[in-house]
């Protein structure tokens, strides 16, 4: 089974979570993801790799408590265990040198974006970090992401901390001061990745960003999650969830994500009522 | 000369007890009931023992038909289970799904007088009561020390596990779903394919002593050269086809358009007809239009209709001779108040603001010459299209084979279409240690298909590791 091994708040809403799943460690690569069902009843919810530990044979995932699924997830206890892990999914992240990268993470987005930032450096890229939330209480991750990047710089949408403002906008103050930039990864809402899209496509650098369509199976059987990239279909848990910013259709990807709104309250509503019997 | 049927010929078969049209509507419990011993008894006395049965050849798995049915026609309903189960280990599921009017009971001599007989419930009559009763732990050879690993466990896999099981070879069923039965547990609905007779099945394959692990994708947490050095002599690779079709229509990716994989998954695996005391949400407004007819588009109409739809379409492009689903299905689902549109082709859909399905162009059609599959090829008619209104659309046009094997095993070959190429005679693949079969081969096809292949690739693997 899946064993919890450690849980913790990271921030308001946003939490960390260590599961034991050794075979899944052994097959782990940056820009991955897994799927994770906490009871019976429980929905498949995809959630990406934020680290993981081969000495302790842990994975960690780090997740905002948005919906049913995850603040029942959220609700969990250490030694308690989850009905079901699968993964790792999709494909890993094209890592090479590719001179200069810039990361960009907006809220829980900074989770996945840490392993991708490793292995970057790894490779001997210089790697420049913006990482942004909405304001200081809600911003993760940045002692981790100073101790690997060249640079951090940070954002926060109240000015609690860093540039009051987008990530989008820290990202276009570097690239008018001159930075010489390679390639972009962005993660975050999509809202944000669309905006980092529109920021690098005047100036043509590449920019990849992890898509976050609604899953069902995660292995390429339902179209739950097709995209439109490039004019073209493709299925973010197989053909992703990584691709080019430029070719993504976010207006529609935002449109699907919407899709339950009225049934995800509805299910909320539930398990509350539910829960307070 | 037609020559004059004997007087205790019985031209008519025992028509099955069905749940009441009014409540099947509401529920997804199975709709046909099953015979009781008496109905079993008379549906078995009208076959002729023929002295040389046609059935038999009709059935991609060999079973000795007339046998067992001369067996429940003498009340032997033991042996007439272990007649079934010496040619296939899941009977309860067969009997349910297979399509017996293009098979066994094609062939049926009485079928030239009156009905076939009707060997699917039959098969499924002395299935269930050898469940109600509790199956026998079967019988198995000494082991061989040899380990095999399965990969998908649907009818393909847990044949194969099965079989190899029986002949004492150790095996690992890895299935990527976190529940096991493939197609029969995620796209089958309840209310054809229950999924307690699903897990009953399943659990006749764990006493054999198959190992089944769930939740294991291959490819990505072990890939095929991974296992065959970690201890496994062998593989078979059963992973089906899943991968949905979509039109290539304009706006096909408004909300409450779903290929009929994840509207079935939802329902079905993930339960969503019990939402919200089940998390998985499903929306499915009060018209409702598939787009396909066959077994899946039968499915899919019947569950919509069952989550409350008002009206539900099947909506073909072809004419009801061509139609693809079971016999049986078509009926059950006329029956329900399934409104058939044929000669009918989608064009393009449109939305509301909020980017959900509102409305369907579609166009009528005509039949012209027979076409490469010997089916009239439809042709449009021009400006004959009309707009009907729609709030979900579901996909049923076909699927294709799960990618996810062929793309992270080096050297096995696929056609085109993404299936992998086998020698038919033994389903190996152009991996040596590598055996494949079941709809990850053919393409989508049928549950009996996919385990007759997994019967052949047993023996097959059965040799090649005592030779080995
Ligand atoms: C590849 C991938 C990686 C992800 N990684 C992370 C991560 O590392 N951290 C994190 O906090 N979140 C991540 N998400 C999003 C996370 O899966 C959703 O927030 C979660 O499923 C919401 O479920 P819920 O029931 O709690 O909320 P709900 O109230 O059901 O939904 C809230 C919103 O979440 C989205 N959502 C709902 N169901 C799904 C679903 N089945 N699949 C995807 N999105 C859904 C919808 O846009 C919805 O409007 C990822 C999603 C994908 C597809
Ligand atoms: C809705 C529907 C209704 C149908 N009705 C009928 C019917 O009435 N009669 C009939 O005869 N046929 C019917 N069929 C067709 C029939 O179900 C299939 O032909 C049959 O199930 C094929 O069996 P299979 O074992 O090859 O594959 P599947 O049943 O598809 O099983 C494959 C399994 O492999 C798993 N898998 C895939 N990739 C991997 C991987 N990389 N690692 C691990 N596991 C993996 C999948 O999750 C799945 O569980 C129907 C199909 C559908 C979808
Ligand atoms: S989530 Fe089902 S195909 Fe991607």
């Amino acid at each position: 089974m899946y064993r919890i091994v450690a849980m913790q708040t990271l921030a308001p809403q946003t939490k960390l979570i260590e599961i034991y799943a050794p075979e899944i460690v052994a097959k782990a690569h940056a820009g991955q993801f897994v799927i994770l069902r906490v009871d019976e009843e429980g929905e498949r919810i995809p959630l990406t790799l934020a680290d993981w530990k081969p000495e302790a044979n842990t994975i960690t995932l780090i997740f905002q408590e948005v919906g049913v699924s995850t603040i029942k997830l959220g609700s969990l206890n250490v030694n308690e265990e989850l009905c079901d892990v699968v993964g790792p999914l999709g494909n890993p992240t094209d890592v090479r040198n590719y001179g200069t990268v810039v990361i960009v993470g907006g809220g829980v987005g900074i989770a996945p974006c840490l392993p991708i930032t490793k292995a970057f450096k790894k490779t001997g890229s210089r790697v420049i970090s913006i990482i942004g939330a909405r304001n200081e209480k809600l911003l993760i991750l940045e002692r981790e992401m100073r101790c690997i990047c060249d640079e951090v710089h940070i954002s926060t949408d109240d000015g609690s901390k860093g540039h009051k403002g987008f990530v989008s906008d820290v990202l276009n103050i570097l690239i008018k001061k001159g930075y010489s930039i390679d390639i972009v990864y962005a993660i975050g809402p999509s809202v944000m990745m669309r905006a980092i899209a529109e920021t690098t496509r005047p100036h043509k650098i590449k920019t990849v960003v992890s898509l976050n369509p609604i899953m069902v199976d995660g292995m390429g059987m339902c179209g739950a999650c097709r995209v439109s990239v490039g004019g073209k279909v493709k299925f973010a848990c197989v053909d992703g969830p990584e691709f080019d910013a430029h070719q993504v259709d976010f207006d529609q990807l935002i449109k699907r994500q919407r899709a339950f709104l009225a049934e995800e309250r509805t299910a909320l509503e539930h398990w509350e009522k539910c829960r307070g019997n | 000369m037609e020559k004059k049927p004997k007087s205790k010929i019985c031209k008519e078969s025992v028509p099955m007890p069905k749940q009441k049209l009014e409540e099947r509507i509401h529920n997804f419990n199975e709709v046909a009931l099953g015979y009781t011993e008496e109905q079993a008894v008379a549906e078995a006395k009208r076959c002729l023992q023929c002295p040389e049965p046609k059935c038999a050849e009709g059935c991609p798995v060999d079973i000795d038909i007339q046998a067992f049915i001369k067996l429940i026609a003498e009340r032997k309903f033991d042996e007439a289970i272990a007649k079934v189960k010496e040619k296939n280990s899941l009977p309860a599921i067969c009997g349910r799904v297979c399509p017996q009017e293009e098979q066994c009971q094609n062939a049926c001599v009485m079928g030239k007088v009156g009905d076939p007989v009707n060997i699917g419930r039959l098969e499924r009559f002395v299935a269930d009561y050898e469940m109600k009763k509790g199956a026998e732990t079967p019988r198995k050879q000494a082991p061989t020390g040899k380990r095999v690993a399965v990969i998908g466990s649907g009818p393909a896999g847990l044949i194969t596990a099965a079989d190899l099981a029986k002949l004492g070879h150790e095996v690992v069923v890895f299935e990527a779903l976190h529940k096991l039965g493939g197609v029969l547990t995620y796209g089958i609905p309840a209310f054809r394919m229950p999924k307690e007779i699903v897990q009953a099945e399943a659990d006749y394959v764990r006493k054999l002593g198959v190992e089944i692990k769930l939740n294991a994708l291959i490819g990505r947490l072990h890939t095929i050269p991974e296992l065959l050095k970690n201890g496994f002599t062998a593989v078979f690779i059963g992973t089906g086809a899943g991968l949905p079709t979509f039109l290539g229509l304009p706006n096909e990716s408004l909300g409450g358009i779903y290929s009929a994989n994840e509207f079935l998954i939802r329902v079905n695996l993930m339960k969503s007809y019990a939402f919200p005391d089940y998390d998985t949400p499903i929306r499915v407004g009060e018209k409702v239009a598939v787009i396909g007819a066959g077994n899946v588009a039968m499915d899919s109409a019947r569950c919509a209709l069952r989550l409350g739809a008002k009206e539900v379409y099947i909506v073909y492009r072809r004419s009801r001779n061509e139609m693809p689903a079971r016999a049986e299905e078509i009926e059950n689902a006329e029956e329900e108040g399934i409104i058939l549109k044929l000669l009918t082709n989608p064009t393009k859909f449109f939305g509301d603001e909020q980017g959900w399905v509102k409305q369907m162009e579609c166009i009528k059609m005509r039949l012209g010459e027979p076409d490469q599959s010997g089916r009239r090829r439809p042709i449009p008619i021009e400006s004959s299209e009309f707009i009907m209104n729609v709030d979900t659309v579901v996909i049923a046009i076909g699927r294709t084979p799960n990618p996810i094997i062929q793309r992270t095993t080096e050297g096995l070959q696929t056609t085109k279409r993404g299936t992998i190429i086998v020698d038919e005679e033994t389903g190996q693949t152009s991996l040596e240690g590598v055996y494949a079969g079941g709809d990850i081969v053919t393409g989508e096809a049928t549950v009996i298909s996919a385990m007759g292949a997994g019967k052949r690739a047993a023996r097959s693997i059965h040799d090649y590791l005592m030779n080995e």
